[in-house]
């Protein structure tokens, strides 16, 4: 056994951290449809799917053998490589993100210096994905819905980024460690206020979520970008938005409201609470508002969202110079 | 007239008095203008074709002109049997215009002979003639020179023959059984493929080449089978070609196939939304033929069932209006409220959607013990809630934004695109029939007519709430003071005459069994009645060639004209404000394509 050196030891922990990780990431995606509908139909008066095992709990297993055993249709007049690519993209893409969250201080996959950067790389590949099954299937409403995502997305990331440059700059590391420690006094939702409100819309604009669901935007577009999809391929698209909501929530506790830290309760059992808390407020935000135009959807980001976060950067950036060590 | 016409039809007199009858004489010499006597409560009046466009350009351009084109279509006169003193004719158009600023309607009717069916278009006159003159040239092949576009608007383009026509049959039995081959499917959807040159559409300009987008008939937010081709720059709307048909299921047709008393259920799927609503226009001109004096508590019994199907409606209206903007969850709350109210409605009329309740001479059945009890509690639950859609939806920013100022037009472009109803109350302008003629008894009603000042997306919405706390008022007189009495009509041609009194008399029961097997005999003349729908104002047309069943029923729909108007107001527009828009007209197609 002298193979079982504690490198080996720490590198298949490592690997299992991992596999657990994404294995609940992609769990909580799927589970996320079903708590959603459930959610929407309690503040509906109406039910949700409560049928399949105890409270309906079992639906997953139900929709997932379904969504398994449809017809994987591809168009003829659809570019089959990008095709099937876009879908792969939408989840991998995502998923790969989990990789910087510090879900408690052993837990995580990777502590990465650049650990935020990583973040808005793949970020940057998402759109790819929405992009590609626009393209790829020759729909004019696909397209249209592809068109929309492309110009939403690069807009909308602009800022996001900026947003964030506050945290960065306060903590002084790209490091999601570093800038959880950071935290142990006060949580940066109070400096960083108006960098919350932006990233948590940017957020929101990222993962096409209603009323940022423009690509899709049922009502104009019939779905959009992936109306032409089918069976595990749709599944894909529709799993990889509820992952890409779970990611934006744990990093909206990382980034703002402390990440593990709280008080009497394991790091684990807070960080779980503050990103359920999140996921709740992504369903209410689609149960309670209408969608706005998309052209002022786009003038909202550039006028009102990109300015407001350059003034808390300047103000930020202020603040650190006047207080730090001249 | 010999026959009394109902006290409701006193704004619109008979033809002789008429100024505009007059003024049409003095301009174009007695011989010209040749008056028909009917109950339809307004002048008809048949002139040459040759005077045709010079009449109607008259009374379009006159003092308090007539604004809107009402109506337009056609008759087959060659099997109707009793016709004194009309002139010749195969084939009938008729052109009912009205005046808001009149009140007051006319009617010209122009014969044509079987060699000779064409006709001077008026589009240049009333832009909403386009559609009419191609639904007349679909039904009865009658052409219309200078027309536009010609061509089918509610059958297939590739049909063949013009089914309003008598020699067209009227039943699948008399036709041989339906195929439908590979190269046949392939022609059909061929013909279906949008050509933008036939509608004089570029496919692009000097730099953008333009996207065809075919929304519907199959889209989650068409309301229904309708298609619209988008011309699209970007998601700009260069222009927009609607395609209604695929409702059409031919319910004027079957008319002539129906007797007078079992058309009344094909009349509540005409606006599906507005169940018993439907029933009136067509009963009050079936009793305007037969000369029915409904008791008050029949008719007030009316009004309390069209009011609720209007509020019915307009919850519908108010949720899937929201929807379309985006807002996913009001349609299950009014969905709600519309469960609350289809429980009254069950109670009352043991039916939900389509009750098909009222009869010729009265209603189905008297209201049930405890009615007044179900219906308060409905007139109790809504208030709040229509504040709370109020608080929550329409004062929201969104949704301001989404439909402030979309689609607008002012009455001027209501009047003359044919709109009615809530779109056209929505641009300022005050016609309700319901207050300027009265019919079924809502003169003694106390209720005001809400306005919007825009004519945009918003003020339609934020109409029909009111519009329904206004209903709710009409329906609360109702319940404090639903007269006594019958709820039939004691006269011959009640249908089915009251079972009480078949039980007693051999003579009624005789009636009884005549009238439910064959069904009543209306005396041949012509009535109409309009009524204020959920939608705008539905009118029937009746014409009755003494038999059991109509010769000619003509229902003109408000949502027609409404669809017709939507390219002149989407231009420049963006899908998203089609969507808004389409949302706020309010139509089903099976109002439109009947």
């Amino acid at each position: 056994m002298n193979w079982l050196t504690p490198q080996v030891v720490a590198a298949i922990v490592a690997m299992l951290q991992a596999v657990v990780i994404l294995l609940a990431a992609v769990l909580l995606g799927a589970v996320m449809t079903v708590v959603e509908r459930r959610l929407l139909g309690l503040w509906q008066d109406r039910y949700g799917p409560n049928r399949v095992g105890p409270f309906g709990t079992l639906q997953l297993v139900a929709d997932m053998i379904k969504i398994f055993f449809k017809e994987d249709w591809i168009p003829p007049f659809a570019d089959r490589t990008l095709f099937v690519l876009a879908p792969g993209i939408a989840m991998a893409s995502l998923l790969l993100s989990f990789m910087i969250i510090p879900i408690t201080p052993t837990w995580g996959v990777s502590d990465m210096n650049v650990g935020l950067l990583f973040f808005f790389a793949m970020a940057g590949i998402n759109v790819y994905a929405v992009l590609f099954g626009g393209w790829a299937s020759g729909n004019k409403y696909a397209l249209i819905g592809a068109m929309r995502a492309s110009a939403q997305t690069l807009s909308y990331e602009v800022f996001m980024g900026l947003a964030l440059m506050g945290v960065v700059a306060t903590t002084g590391s790209f490091n999601m460690r570093d800038i959880v420690d950071a935290q142990q006094g006060m949580w940066f939702i109070i400096p960083q206020f108006f960098g919350f409100c932006t990233f948590v819309i940017a957020g929101i604009a990222v993962t096409h979520r209603h009323p940022f669901d423009q690509p899709e935007a049922e009502q104009e577009l019939a779905d959009g970008y992936h109306v032409e999809y089918s069976s595990m391929k749709f599944g894909m698209f529709f799993i990889g938005e509820y992952v890409g909501m779970v990611l934006i929530s744990a990093l909206l506790v990382t980034l703002f409201f402390g990440g593990w830290h709280g008080p009497w309760l394991p790091p684990f059992v807070w960080f779980a609470l503050k990103t359920g808390i999140f996921l709740v407020l992504f369903i209410l935000l689609r149960a309670s508002l209408p969608r706005p135009r998309y052209d002022r959807v786009m003038s909202f980001g550039w006028k009102i969202c990109l300015p407001l976060t350059l003034i808390n950067l300047l103000v930020t950036g202020a603040v650190i110079l006047l207080a730090g060590p001249a | 007239m010999s026959v009394a016409t109902p006290r409701s039809d006193s704004s619109t007199t008979g033809a002789s008095a008429d100024p505009v009858v007059e003024a049409l004489k003095q301009h174009f010499g007695d011989q010209a203008i040749r008056e028909q006597d009917t109950l339809t409560g307004l002048p008809v009046l048949w002139v040459a074709r040759e005077a045709l466009t010079d009449v109607i350009g008259f009374l379009r351009n006159m003092p308090q002109p007539f604004e809107m084109l009402f109506d337009l279509s056609a008759l087959d006169e060659r099997l109707r049997g009793q016709r004194h003193g009309l002139p010749d004719a195969d084939f009938t158009v008729f052109y009912h215009l009205l005046s808001v600023s009149r009140n007051r309607d006319v009617m010209l009717k122009v014969a044509l002979a079987e060699g000779d069916l064409a006709l001077p278009s008026i589009v240049s006159l009333y832009p909403n003639a386009n559609w009419y003159e191609r639904e007349v040239w679909d039904m009865f092949g009658i052409d219309f020179r200078g027309h536009p576009h010609l061509a089918r608007i509610l059958m297939p383009p590739t049909w063949h023959g013009h089914p309003l026509r008598k020699d067209y049959p009227a039943r699948a039995t008399e036709f041989d059984p339906y195929t439908l081959t590979v190269e046949g499917q392939d022609k059909e959807q061929q013909a279906l493929q949008f050509d933008p040159e036939a509608w004089g559409m570029r496919r692009g300009n000097d730099d953008t080449e333009f996207m065809f987008l075919n929304l519907g008939p199959n889209h989650p937010s068409a309301h229904g089978a309708f298609r619209i081709v988008l011309q699209l720059d970007g998601e700009e709307i260069v222009d927009c070609v609607p395609d209604i048909g695929y409702h059409h299921r031919g319910a004027e047709k079957m008319a002539e196939r129906q007797s007078w008393h079992s058309f009344i259920p094909y009349t509540d799927r005409i606006d599906y939304t507005g169940g018993v609503m439907n029933n009136l226009p067509y009963i009050l001109a079936a009793e305007k033929l037969a000369g029915i004096q409904v008791t008050s508590r029949a008719e007030t019994i009316r009004v309390m069932m069209a009011e609720l199907f209007r509020i019915n409606s307009h919850l519908l209206f108010l949720g899937t209006y929201l929807q379309d903007l985006g807002a996913m969850t009001p349609v299950f709350f009014t969905f709600t409220d519309r469960q609350k109210a289809y429980e009254v409605i069950e109670a009352i009329t043991g039916f939900r959607m389509h009750p098909a309740w009222y009869r010729i001479g009265g209603v189905a059945h008297d209201l049930p013990n405890g009615w007044d009890r179900l219906m308060q509690g409905f007139l109790d639950w809504m208030p709040k809630r229509l504040r709370e859609y109020e608080r929550v939806m329409m004062e929201n920013a969104i949704v301001i934004e989404r439909t402030r100022h979309i689609a607008a037009f002012n009455t001027k472009e209501a009047l003359a695109w044919g709109v009615t109803g809530p779109n056209l109350r929505a641009t300022g302008c005050d016609f309700d029939l319901r207050k300027q003629r009265p019919y079924s008894g809502y003169e003694n009603f106390d209720f005001e007519i809400p306005l919007g000042a825009n004519g945009d997306a918003f003020d339609r919405g934020q109409l029909r709430i009111d519009e329904m706390r206004q209903s709710l008022r009409i329906i609360q007189q109702c319940v404090d003071n639903m007269p006594a009495g019958d709820y039939k009509a004691d006269h011959p041609l009640t249908t089915p005459p009251p079972r009480d009194k078949m039980l007693q008399h051999i003579e009624t029961l005789i009636t009884h069994f005549l009238q439910v097997s064959w069904g009543p005999v209306l005396k041949p003349n012509e009535s109409l009645q309009m009524i204020e729908a959920t939608k705008g104002i539905n009118s029937y047309y009746l014409t009755s060639d003494g038999n059991t069943m109509s010769y000619r029923t003509r229902i003109r729909t408000p949502s027609f004209p409404h669809l017709q108007q939507i390219p002149m107001l989407m231009r420049g527009g963006f899908v998203p404000d089609l969507i808004a828009h389409l949302g706020s007209i309010d139509f089903v197609m099976a109002d439109v394509d009947r």
